[in-house]
C-alpha cells in the first residue's frame, strides 16, 4: 500500500485531480480553497499542464466548458459566492452534457457573508446550480481521504454519464489536515469521447456541442432523454454511510463537516446508553433514499443536524415520506455546532 | 495511548499552527488516527491564531476541539478565552513570559513556563513554542521519543535545515524546565 | 460548364438564416474560405456566441462549440488549452463581445491567447431586435435608444481595436468591412492573416468587421451600406491597429 501522508484537505482535492488525469485547471482565488489554486500553480506547470488564474469565476468555469468540449478532463474550484457565478457555465455544461468537475469549498453566506465553514450551499448544489431542467452529481467527503477518493471518483462518474460533478466540501474540511494515501495514476482512456470538438481530421461529420435547440419539441426530448439518464444515475449511485442506525432509536443524519460532530455526539450518546446512530450521505445528488427509506422502518425519530438553517431536511423529510418524525438542529454563518449541542438535541429526542 | 485533543492558541507568528503540525506528523508517523485544523482569519499576520489537534486509536470526529484535554496558551487572550473550556483533568501549558494572570481553577494541572523568555536567553528567539512543546512532551507523552524528533524533521523542509538543531534544543529547554 | 464560383467546402450546404442584406453571409464565406485555403478544417474548432450568429454551429463544417453570452474567449481559451495544435477562433457581435464579454474579451487578449477572433460590429443588438449595442452610434435610434443615444446617459461607443491594440498580448488588430469588392478583398486577407498567426503561435489576433443590420436599422440592404459608410467608419476608421507578435514592444 502506497504511505500514508499528511495533507491539508484544499491541497488534496487538488492532487486527486491530477492523480485521477486532469491536466486543465481554471480557478479564482477566494478564501477558504485557494490553497488548492495555489498547489495547482506549482504542479502542473511541471506535469506539462495547464494552470490558468481566469479574469473571474464566469471566466474559468467557461475555459472548464471549453476544455470539457475539447474532450479533456478539466476542473475548477472556489467558494461558496465565487460557486453562483459558475452557476451560468455549469447550467450550460449540463446541457450541452458536458463532463468537468467543480469544487465547492463552502463558506458561510448570503451575500459575502463569511469565511468560516458553513453547509448553506446544499440546495445551491441539488436545485438551484443554474437555470433550467438539469442535476449534476453532488459528492460530499467528510474526510480528507474520503476527498481524494471522491475526485476520482467524480471525474469517472462525471464522464460516464456526460454530467458536471460537484464536490461539496467546507472551509473546515478545506483548511483541516489528516492522515491520506493517495490513489495509484487513473486511467483515463478508459472514457471515449466521440463527441468531443477536438477537430475532426477530416475523418467524421463535425462535432457541435450545443444547448440551444429552439424548436419546444426537440428541446424537450432532449431533457426527457436526459431524465431518463438521471434516473440510472439514481438507481446505481446513491451513496452513503451506517454508523450505529440498526438497533438506533434515533438517528442523527448529517454529511460532511458536521457529519463529524454529528459522529462524536453519537459515540457520546452511546456512552451514556443512548440509542443512536448516524446515516450519513455521501452523494447528495442522488440524495440516498433507499438508505433512510429502509432506516425509518425501526428508526423512531430523524434528526437532521446541518451547518445551515436547514435545506437538507427537506430531503429527509421526504426519503422517508413523513412516516417519522424528522427534527433539526442547525448552526449557521459560520458557526460549526459542537458534539455537546448535537447530544442535547438526540437527548431531547429519547 | 491517550486521546489528545489540543488546543493550541496564541497570536500570529508565534508558530502556533507549525507546534501543531509537529504532533499531527508524531500521529502520523506512530501510525495514529489524526487532524489538524486551523483557525484563519482575514489576516495574513498579527492576528489571534490557534489550532486544534487531535490524535487517537479511534477515527476522530469533529476536528473543532471545543473542550481540549491540553491547552497550550500563548498569550493572555488566549488563556482568558479558552481556560474555562478545558476538560477536568486536563493540562494547561502557558508561556508565562508573557502571561502573568493566575489561572484560577483546581481540576486542571497547569505548567507555567518561561517560554519566551528562556528562548530569548538561549539565542532561539521566536521558538518558546518549541519550548512548550517540549514541556508538553514531558508532562503528556504523547508520543515517543524518537517520534517527536522524526516528527521535527518531517515538519522543517529541507531549504530550512538550519533551523533542525535550533529545534532540537528548544524542545530540550522545554523538556528540563 | 467549367465552375468559376462556388462556397467553400468549409461550409456545410444548411441553408443561412440571415435577413437579406445582412453581411453576415458574406464574413462567414471569409472565415471558410481562410480555413479552407489553410488546410486546417480538420484542426479547427469554432467558437459561436450568443446573438445572430449563434447558429453559425451548423454552417462552418468544422467542429464547434456554442458559448455562454460574453464567455466565447473563455471557451476558446479552454479548446485552445486543452489542445494547443487545434486552431481555435470564436465568431462574435458586438454585444457579445463589447458588453457582457468585455472581460473575457480583454482578458484573453492581454493573456496573448493564440486564438483568433472574428468580432462583427453592426452597431445594435440584431437578434433580439434591435436595442443599444455598446457600438451604437452617438444620437443611433434603437428599440433601446427611443431619441438617439445620449452620450450623457447611455455613454460613449466602444472603440474594440483601438481599445485591445494598447495590450501587449495582441499579435494582430485590424478593423476592415465588406461594404465593396474591394474592401472585401481587404477583409479576406485580414481574416486569413488572423488564422495564420494562430497557426505561427503569434498570438492574440482580432478582426473587426463592420457590418450591417438593415432589418433593425430600418433601412434597405444598399441603403444600409451607405449608413455604414457615412456613420460608422468615421467613428471607427479602418485599418491595422497592431500587428507583430505578442509582446514584440517590450523588446
Amino acid at each position: 500500500m502506497a504511505e500514508k501522508v499528511l495533507m491539508k484537505g484544499n491541497e488534496a482535492l487538488a492532487e486527486a485531480a491530477i492523480q485521477a488525469g486532469c491536466r486543465h485547471f481554471f480557478g479564482y482565488p477566494i478564501t477558504p480553497q485557494t490553497e488548492l489554486a495555489a498547489y495547482m500553480a506549482k504542479r502542473m506547470p511541471k506535469l506539462g499542464g495547464t494552470y490558468l488564474q481566469a479574469e473571474s469565476e464566469l471566466a474559468a468555469v467557461n475555459m472548464v466548458l471549453g476544455a470539457a468540449a475539447a474532450g479533456v478532463r478539466a476542473m475548477t474550484s472556489s467558494s461558496s459566492p465565487g460557486v453562483s457565478l459558475k452557476g451560468e457555465g455549469i447550467s450550460y455544461m449540463a446541457g450541452s452534457d458536458l463532463p468537468a468537475v467543480i469544487i465547492n469549498v463552502q463558506r458561510g453566506g448570503p451575500g459575502l457573508g463569511g469565511i468560516q465553514p458553513s453547509q448553506a450551499d446544499y440546495w445551491q448544489a441539488t436545485k438551484a446550480l443554474g437555470h433550467g431542467d438539469f442535476q449534476i452529481l453532488v459528492f460530499a467527503p467528510s474526510t480528507v481521504q474520503e476527498m481524494v477518493d471522491l475526485v476520482a471518483l467524480a471525474f469517472d462518474r462525471a464522464d460516464e454519464y456526460r454530467m458536471p460533478a460537484m464536490i461539496l466540501a467546507d472551509g473546515m474540511l478545506g483548511q483541516m489536515m489528516e492522515p491520506v494515501v493517495l490513489p495509484e495514476a487513473h486511467d483515463v482512456a478508459a472514457h471515449e469521447k466521440p463527441w468531443a470538438a477536438s477537430g475532426h481530421k477530416n475523418e467524421r461529420k463535425h462535432n457541435i456541442v450545443n444547448s440551444l435547440y429552439l424548436t419546444p419539441n426537440a428541446l424537450e426530448s432532449l431533457v426527457v432523454e436526459r431524465y431518463k439518464r438521471y434516473e440510472i444515475v439514481k438507481a446505481n449511485e446513491q451513496r452513503a454511510e451506517e454508523y450505529l442506525v440498526d438497533d438506533a432509536d434515533v438517528v442523527v443524519v448529517a454529511y460532511g463537516a458536521s457529519s463529524r460532530v454529528a459522529r462524536s455526539a453519537v459515540n457520546k450518546a452511546r456512552e451514556k446508553g443512548l440509542k443512536a446512530g448516524l446515516i450519513r450521505p455521501i452523494t447528495l445528488w442522488p440524495f440516498p433514499v433507499d438508505t433512510l427509506k429502509k432506516a425509518a422502518r425501526h428508526v423512531k425519530q430523524f434528526l437532521t443536524v446541518e451547518m445551515s438553517m436547514g435545506q437538507m431536511v427537506d430531503d429527509v423529510r421526504l426519503a422517508v415520506e413523513c412516516k417519522v418524525p424528522v427534527s433539526f438542529y442547525g448552526r449557521t454563518g459560520g458557526v460549526i455546532p459542537t458534539p455537546k449541542e448535537v447530544l442535547g438535541e438526540i437527548e431531547k429526542l429519547v | 495511548m491517550k486521546d489528545l485533543n489540543m488546543l493550541l492558541a496564541g497570536f500570529g507568528g508565534q508558530g502556533v499552527l507549525f507546534a501543531g503540525k509537529v504532533a499531527a506528523y508524531a500521529g502520523l508517523i506512530e501510525g495514529r488516527e489524526l487532524s489538524w485544523l486551523p483557525s484563519y482569519g482575514p489576516e495574513m499576520r498579527g492576528g489571534t491564531a490557534n489550532c486544534s489537534v487531535c490524535l487517537s486509536d479511534e477515527p476522530i470526529g469533529s476536528p473543532l476541539v471545543t473542550n481540549p484535554n491540553v491547552l497550550i496558551a500563548m498569550n493572555r487572550p488566549s488563556l482568558e478565552k479558552f481556560v474555562n473550556d478545558v476538560e477536568p483533568g486536563g493540562v494547561i501549558l502557558l508561556d508565562s513570559s508573557l502571561i502573568e494572570i493566575p489561572v484560577e481553577r483546581e481540576d486542571v494541572t497547569v505548567c507555567r513556563v518561561p517560554a519566551s523568555k528562556i528562548a530569548e536567553e538561549n539565542g532561539l528567539s521566536g521558538l518558546a513554542n518549541m519550548v512548550l512543546m517540549g514541556k508538553l512532551f514531558e508532562v503528556v507523552g504523547f508520543c515517543k521519543e524518537e517520534t517527536l524528533d522524526a516528527a521535527l524533521q518531517k515538519c522543517i523542509p529541507a531549504r530550512k535545515a538550519a533551523m533542525l538543531d535550533l529545534n532540537r534544543k528548544a524542545i530540550a529547554l522545554g523538556r528540563a524546565s | 460548364m467549367a465552375v468559376v464560383f462556388q462556397k467553400p467546402s468549409t461550409l456545410t450546404d444548411a441553408p443561412l438564416h440571415y435577413c437579406p442584406g445582412c453581411t453576415h453571409g458574406i464574413i462567414h464565406r471569409l472565415v471558410a474560405q481562410a480555413i479552407e485555403e489553410l488546410g486546417i478544417e480538420g484542426k479547427t474548432v469554432g467558437v459561436a456566441s450568443v446573438g445572430c450568429s449563434v447558429m453559425c454551429y451548423d454552417y462552418f463544417s468544422c467542429d464547434m462549440v456554442q458559448a455562454p453570452h460574453g464567455r466565447a474567449q473563455a471557451v476558446a481559451t479552454g479548446l485552445k488549452r486543452a489542445r494547443p495544435d487545434n486552431v481555435i477562433f470564436t465568431y462574435q457581435g458586438d454585444g457579445d463581445l463589447a458588453a457582457i464579454g468585455t472581460a473575457e474579451t480583454v482578458h484573453a487578449a492581454t493573456r496573448g491567447e493564440n486564438i483568433t477572433v472574428i468580432f462583427v460590429n453592426n452597431a445594435i443588438y440584431g437578434m433580439t431586435g434591435g436595442q443599444m449595442a455598446p457600438t451604437s452610434l452617438p444620437d443611433q435610434i434603437t428599440q433601446t435608444t427611443p431619441y438617439g443615444r445620449d452620450v450623457n446617459t447611455a455613454g460613449y461607443p466602444v472603440r474594440v481595436c483601438e481599445m485591445l491594440s494598447t495590450l501587449d498580448g495582441v499579435a494582430l488588430a485590424q478593423r476592415v468591412t465588406v461594404d465593396s469588392v474591394k474592401n472585401v478583398n481587404i477583409a479576406r486577407k485580414a481574416i486569413k492573416k488572423a488564422f495564420q498567426n494562430q497557426i505561427e503561435g503569434k498570438g492574440y489576433s482580432i478582426i473587426e468587421v463592420l457590418s450591417t443590420c438593415p432589418t433593425n436599422w430600418g433601412l434597405s440592404p444598399v441603403d444600409a451600406l451607405k449608413w455604414l459608410d457615412e456613420n460608422m467608419i468615421p467613428y471607427y476608421p479602418l485599418g491595422v491597429y497592431k500587428d507583430g507578435v505578442k509582446g514584440d514592444r517590450l523588446k
